[in-house]
């Protein structure tokens, strides 16, 4: 299609306040869009060996080719260079922001440099306006930034509001961008790299038509898409409970990390299932832009004020699975009231909350073996289940008022290099673990994956099929194998939730219809590309799979599947980094 | 029997977009450039959300307010467009006198976005948040 509004790369300069649009229509050709680009124009824009919180870190944001053509394809991916890991920084948020970028005339956004003074961008359509954030500089409420510049700004309906907390002024290295209230790139440190750049927030709408050359091909691929989407079972499950329904199976196979792993069954699993939460706190379910399955669930908890009778504050708070697990489960919290005020101040400080889970379970360990002083702890005396001890210290882990929440601030690798207990600091190649103490496929994706995350090779499901059975270099291969599909599926921003709808095949037929010219048989020859690429940029930027770091505490507390073993771990590692160096 | 499409319950209404994306591919489009129909935020997701359509006036502020009659009025309420009456961005009146904010914008041609009552959105409503209305049917709210 000429003129593909996709093709378009807006590049901005915030040292100048200066941008200009970039046609890359071959780069758009080769690697689809969303995951593809993003690692594209992260090798263009990121020189080597960069501090990650200086102005030369680029921020990228892609989508997709079916991104405002067909339902559940609204996810951007972020790239940037991790302030956490210090090697590749990859997240996915859902909310608007897919679709505005799109409607708003481009398919990715650059953005590099570093304002004097605070700053939000707002985009819309053509225009990028530099605006002052001086006043907005030092909330303390990241919910407060989002009110201001909504009142602010036009394109209510079709746009995002992208924003960070206190955490991200003040470099937390997990520190989050929140996205819509409820929705976050979440992991490895974007709200850092904002801070370091003095940019406070990003507004972008769009509500334009994107022409297709086959409107009766559209309509018809489209209605398959969206039925299949709304009469899929795994979708009901996504929508009805939500991801939290995965809190009682994990802990019923021992999956659930407790306490620092400490355990992994959870006695207060019950009290924050996602089945209790829904009965006590729902009070609404909301959707990204596009997608009519609605999975976002929000807790409606209600207070009263202490000293004023009858008088009562009702707070929405978002809940998922790997919330409830890093500030639940791993804290000892069962107490549900507790738990949502704790993911209510993540979100308002603008913290990842399960990196931020991770640290505060190491810290309380750490606290318990005599590793730190409870005096530097600031009056926070860390116990599971205490949400108050928790709230009180996640506070202190933004402001940082002295050298241990200065360590914390950095991530439980860090924290414990500088005090020890690295046996029980729970981050897999740098980043605080997710929620899956399942065997060995969870934690060799961890520490393997490109993001270190659960979410591109779904280890955690090889683990529950197989039982630990499997050899290092099958396991080996069924990760790289559903990292390597996942790739398209990120390229194409498919939410991984409709990775039943979006088969290989129905991918194909919609690039069609989108005028994205990539024929069934290689996708997956992209997929591995772009999986290549981004394992060049972790190696380019030190990462080591030998240098990897397994903490003791996985191999000893027995997982979904048994004792882990650590040759098998190693062996499992060595072989992915053999396969995917040789992709 | 003259139709019209009714908001049954937004507080059903979860922001998912299909009843904007339809209404524009309906015309063949991809986007949201030619949908008369938006569901917003009321002050932040926090709160929940209202969908904004036209609500076929049987004294439609819009139609009052054209100099050209380029809003002709309905049988049995609301209105019907002629394009070539039409002032386009010259005017806007028509989008200023609604009071629910129902006259969209269709940048493409510069003339507005007027809803023709089909209900094809509706049929994309996953939880029953809009429906199509015969005349004489109990109001929805």
């Amino acid at each position: 299609m000429p003129d593909n509004p996709l093709h378009r790369v807006l590049c901005i300069d915030l040292t100048n306040q200066q941008y200009r649009v970039e046609e890359k229509p071959h780069l758009f050709e080769e690697s689809v869009g969303g995951t593809g680009i993003a690692i594209r124009l992260l090798e263009e824009e990121c020189p080597p060996g960069i501090d990650p919180l200086r102005p030369e870190n680029p921020i990228v944001f892609a989508v997709g080719p079916l991104t405002g053509l067909f339902p559940l394809a609204s996810k951007t991916v972020a790239m940037f260079k991790s302030p956490l890991t210090g090697n590749l920084g990859e997240s996915h948020a859902g909310g608007r922001s897919a679709v505005s970028l799109r409607l708003a005339g481009y398919g990715a956004v650059v953005i590099k440099g570093a304002s004097e003074s605070p700053v939000y961008l707002s985009i819309h359509d053509d225009k990028v306006y530099f605006r002052d954030a001086s006043a907005l500089w030092g909330m303390t409420n990241s919910h407060t930034i989002g009110r201001v510049i909504r009142e602010r700004e036009p394109g209510s309906g079709t746009r995002t509001i992208m924003r960070i907390g206190r955490a991200g002024e003040q470099l937390v290295r997990y520190a989050s961008v929140i996205t819509e209230t409820y929705r976050h790139f979440g992991r490895l440190g974007l709200g850092a790299v904002f801070g370091s750049k003095k940019l406070k927030a990003i507004v972008i709408s769009g509500n334009r038509s994107l022409i297709v050359a086959n409107p009766k091909q559209y309509r018809k691929t489209y209605d398959e898409i969206f039925q299949a989407a709304v009469n899929s079972s795994v979708m009901q499950k996504y929508h009805q409970v939500g991801t939290a329904e995965n809190i009682e199976p994990l802990n019923a196979v021992g999956g659930l990390p407790t306490m620092n792993i400490k355990e992994s069954r959870f006695d207060g699993a019950k009290a924050i299932s996602g089945e209790q939460m829904a009965q006590q706190y729902l009070g609404r379910r909301i959707a990204c832009a596009h997608c009519p399955i609605a999975c976002i669930h929000i807790a409606a908890l209600r207070e009263p004020y202490e000293q004023d009778p009858y008088f009562y504050k009702t707070s929405m708070i978002s809940y998922d699975y790997e919330p409830i697990y890093a500030m639940g489960s791993m804290l000892g919290v069962s107490d549900s009231r507790g738990l949502l005020k704790l993911l209510d101040d993540a979100d308002r400080l603008g913290v990842d909350v399960m990196s931020a889970g991770v640290v505060l379970a190491w810290a309380t360990e750490a606290l318990e073996k005599g590793l730190i002083k409870l005096e530097d702890l600031a009056g926070a005396e860390l116990k599971w289940g205490d949400h108050q001890a928790y709230r009180r210290a996640l506070k202190m882990i933004v402001e940082q008022p002295n050298d241990l929440y200065r360590a914390l601030a950095r991530g439980v690798e860090y924290a414990s290099s500088q005090y020890g207990g690295a046996d029980f600091a729970l981050a897999l190649g740098g980043n605080e673990m997710p929620g899956y103490h399942t065997g060995p496929a969870a934690y060799a994706g961890f520490l393997m994956g490109s993001r270190h995350s659960h979410l591109d090779s779904a280890g955690y499901s090889i683990d529950l099929k197989s039982k630990n059975q499997q050899s290092a270099s099958k396991i080996a291969d069924a990760l790289i194998a559903e990292e390597t599909w996942r790739q398209i599926l990120s390229s194409a921003v498919v939410c991984f939730f409709a990775r039943g709808v979006y088969t290989q095949e129905r991918i194909a037929r919609a690039f069609d219809v989108a005028g994205c010219d990539v024929r069934s048989e290689t996708l997956l020859q992209i997929g591995g590309e772009t999986l290549r690429r981004k394992y060049s940029f972790k190696l380019r930027e030190g990462f080591s799979p030998k240098k990897l770091r397994i903490p003791q505490r996985i191999l000893e507390t027995p997982s979904a599947s048994g004792i882990i073993s650590e040759s098998l771990l190693r062996e499992t590692v060595s072989q992915m980094n053999q396969k995917l160096t040789s992709l | 029997m003259t139709k019209r499409l009714a908001v049954i319950d937004s507080d059903l209404c979860v922001g998912c977009q299909s009843c904007m994306f339809a209404c524009s591919r309906r015309l063949g489009f991809a986007g949201l450039g030619r949908s008369c129909i938006l569901a917003k935020s009321v002050g932040g997701i926090t709160r929940g959300f209202t969908v904004i359509v036209c609500r076929a006036c049987p004294e439609p502020s819009c139609a009052k307010v054209c100099p050209t009659e380029a809003l002709q009025l309905r049988e049995g309420g609301g209105v019907r467009l002629d394009v070539k009456k039409c002032l386009g961005a010259d005017c806007r009146l028509c989008q200023q006198a609604c009071p629910f904010g129902s006259v969209f914008w269709d940048d493409q041609n510069d003339k507005p976005a007027i809803c023709v009552y089909c209900g094809y959105c509706a049929e994309y409503c996953p939880y029953d948040v809009i429906a199509v209305e015969g005349e004489g049917e109990a109001n929805a709210r």
